[in-house]
């Protein structure tokens, strides 16, 4: 059975395997009458990362991405289900699966910040037994790769949120893990900084890494992953490389229309014109998007404009579909 | 030798996180100085300079105590709050190494207070700082203090298990104060509280370190002290798998 399975693991090398892993969580209100109040964060999601790929996890706030990553990581037990990380279970074999793999969060919090960069770096380093001949070596070789050399005696507490996360980084990678495991790395970073986080990101699969990103830019997730799964609810809902997910919206166009002040109504008579597959509201900016997603060979400009009579319209424009407008055809 | 090097690390490391805190804020400052004062008006009552001694080494014990109780659930819902609990957990070291560093870093801080609270008492009442053993008394401060972060070590890994326990913390820094003697002799209560006074480390502490000052060598008590230090040890680190355990089964590690 072992043989068999390390066998296995050798040909297809699949990285991480989940199999209908499931999470629920029970926390309990109330302090006289005690209620219990059972939340199914997770309900049964499979799928395999292979060596060296880079896999996202797309959903909406709320939708599991982040109790998958923390049952993968062995920090919370699955309630159902099973996943395993290089061939190593993540609920009994945990101490093994740590050895081998990097957790990198994003926010500002998971940081010792009294202390230096430094100080937090060497500190993990010992907790992740990095022989203490390398690690000094180690450590300003991560220190160059994001970009912190020279700040590293500075207390965390004055580090800019981007730094902060990239210190994350470095911290993620000290022991050299085979799996990376980045949960919005990129949150609250700016364009250039972000920028830089995703370079080094993809560079870690160019070194042979394996690795699961979850983010809510479509973007991003369109430039460094080479398979998605958009997860709602617990649930994946749809699984694939980016062109495939933006091809399951149809070969279609994406009409944009500017409106000021549009009325419900009017948005339920277009959804209601024969060819349209999607119609989404943005806000953005000061004005308000019209967006329309349309079946491929349809000519729709005119059609949605007559039901926009009466309301004030600004500039038209049409183009391919993105990641985002597949993104969300499948989790509205 | 893997582990003595994660203790030694993980106990230079909260030693300096701790010095940035707590010696930061005027609380640490005061406190020893505060407990010192008590225990000068509770006793001195008495002419005789012993009793004055007696309770000035209760309050310096008392200092070490209430560095470690406290703060240590402190310390938990702090890193369970900035998320560094989990990051400690997904590391492969046992979390034992990480924990047991921790608290006896806090109980060596309380050496501060320990001095503070003596010194305190010798400058403004004039309580006189005679050991008797200056040997006995050297070695029973560490080991008082080793034991005292055992005791500590031991609440963390229920810390750990329930996001509540800091409460725990709280409410045991006072009845240890008591039960352990730091200030009131033990004969004073009923029979019943003695066999709960021996299986505290702290009381075994205060008695070997108030022998050395007041009395002579206090070896026994040193040895008892170190004893049952080991022995929460021990149970700490039976404990603290199951904690995790659970931790990991009802997602309390965070707290999202
Ligand atoms: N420790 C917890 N106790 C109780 N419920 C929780 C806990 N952690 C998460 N949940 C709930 O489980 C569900 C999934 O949360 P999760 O954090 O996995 O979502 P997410 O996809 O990461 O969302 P986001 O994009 O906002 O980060 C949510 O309804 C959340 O409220
Ligand atoms: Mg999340």
């Amino acid at each position: 059975m072992r043989l068999s399975r390390s066998l296995a693991y050798a040909r297809n090398v699949a990285v991480v395997e989940v199999e209908e892993l499931a999470r629920t969580y029970r926390t309990s209100t109330g302090i006289l009458r005690r209620r219990t109040v059972e939340v199914e964060a997770v309900r049964g999601v499979s799928f395999e990362i292979a060596k060296g790929e880079l896999f996202g996890l797309l959903g909406p706030n709320g939708a599991g991405k982040t109790t998958t990553i923390k049952m993968l990581i062995t920090l919370l037990l699955p309630t159902a289900g099973t996943a395993r990380v290089l061939g190593l279970d993540v609920a009994r074999n945990a101490r093994e699966v740590r050895k081998r793999i990097g957790y990198v969060f994003g926010g500002d919090r998971g940081l010792y910040e009294r202390l230096s960069g430094l100080d937090n770096l060497r500190y993990f380093a010992e907790l992740y037994g990095v022989e203490p001949r390398v690690q000094k070596l180690r450590i300003q070789e991560l220190l160059q790769l994001v970009g912190l050399a020279g700040r590293e005696r500075e207390k965390v507490e004055g580090y800019s949120r981007g730094m902060r996360q990239r210190l994350h980084i470095a911290r993620g990678l000290l022991h050299d893990p085979e799996v990376v495991f980045l949960d919005e790395p990129t949150i609250g970073v700016d364009p250039v900084g972000a920028r830089e986080l995703r370079a080094t990101i993809a560079a870690l699969t160019d070194a042979g890494k394996t690795v699961l990103l979850t983010t809510h830019y479509m973007f991003e997730a369109d430039a460094l992953c080479d398979r998605i799964a958009v997860i709602a609810q617990g649930r994946i809902v749809a699984q694939g490389t980016p062109q495939a997910l933006k091809a399951g919206v149809g070969e279609g166009t994406v009409v944009e229309i500017e409106v000021y002040g549009i009325e419900d109504a009017v948005v339920e008579r277009v959804r209601a014109l024969d060819g349209v597959s999607n119609v989404g509201l943005e806000a953005r900016d000061q004005k308000q998007v019209l967006v329309v997603q349309t079946l491929p060979g349809r000519e729709l400009v005119h059609a949605i404009l007559g039901h926009l009579h009466g309301s004030e319209v600004g500039r038209v424009s049409s183009r391919e579909p993105t990641l985002e407008d597949a993104y969300v055809a499948l989790v509205e | 030798m893997r582990v003595a090097r994660v203790l030694a690390y993980g106990w230079f490391f909260r030693m300096k996180m701790l010095m940035r805190s707590s010696f930061n804020s005027w609380l640490g400052v005061l406190y020893p100085l505060f407990f010192a004062t008590v225990a000068f008006f509770m006793f001195k009552a008495g002419a005789d300079s012993k009793p004055l001694l007696y309770s000035s080494l209760g309050a310096a014990v008392m200092g070490v105590w209430s560095n470690t109780a406290t703060p240590a659930g402190s310390a938990l819902a702090q890193e369970r709050w900035h998320g560094t609990l989990e990051l400690e957990v997904a590391a492969p070291v046992n979390f034992a190494l990480i924990l047991l560093p921790l608290t006896i870093a806090m109980s060596t801080i309380g050496i501060y207070s320990m001095a503070a609270t003596l010194l305190w008492g010798w400058a403004v009442f004039g309580i006189p700082l005679q050991i008797t053993d200056p040997v006995a008394f050297v070695l029973a401060v560490p080991a008082t203090v080793a034991s005292i972060g055992a005791l500590g070590f031991v609440l963390a890994v229920a810390f750990v298990r329930f996001r509540q326990a800091w409460a725990l913390g709280n409410m045991l820094e006072y009845p240890v104060w008591l039960i352990s003697g730091f200030l009131v002799p033990l004969s004073l209560f009923p029979g019943w509280v003695r066999p709960i006074s021996w299986l505290l480390a702290p009381t075994w502490g205060i008695r070997a370190i108030r022998g050395a000052a007041l009395a002579g060598p206090s070896y026994g008590d040193i040895g008892m002290a170190l004893g049952v230090g080991a022995a929460y040890v021990v149970l700490g680190l039976l404990l603290v798998q199951r904690a995790l355990h659970a931790a990991r089964a009802k997602g309390t590690l965070s707290l999202t």
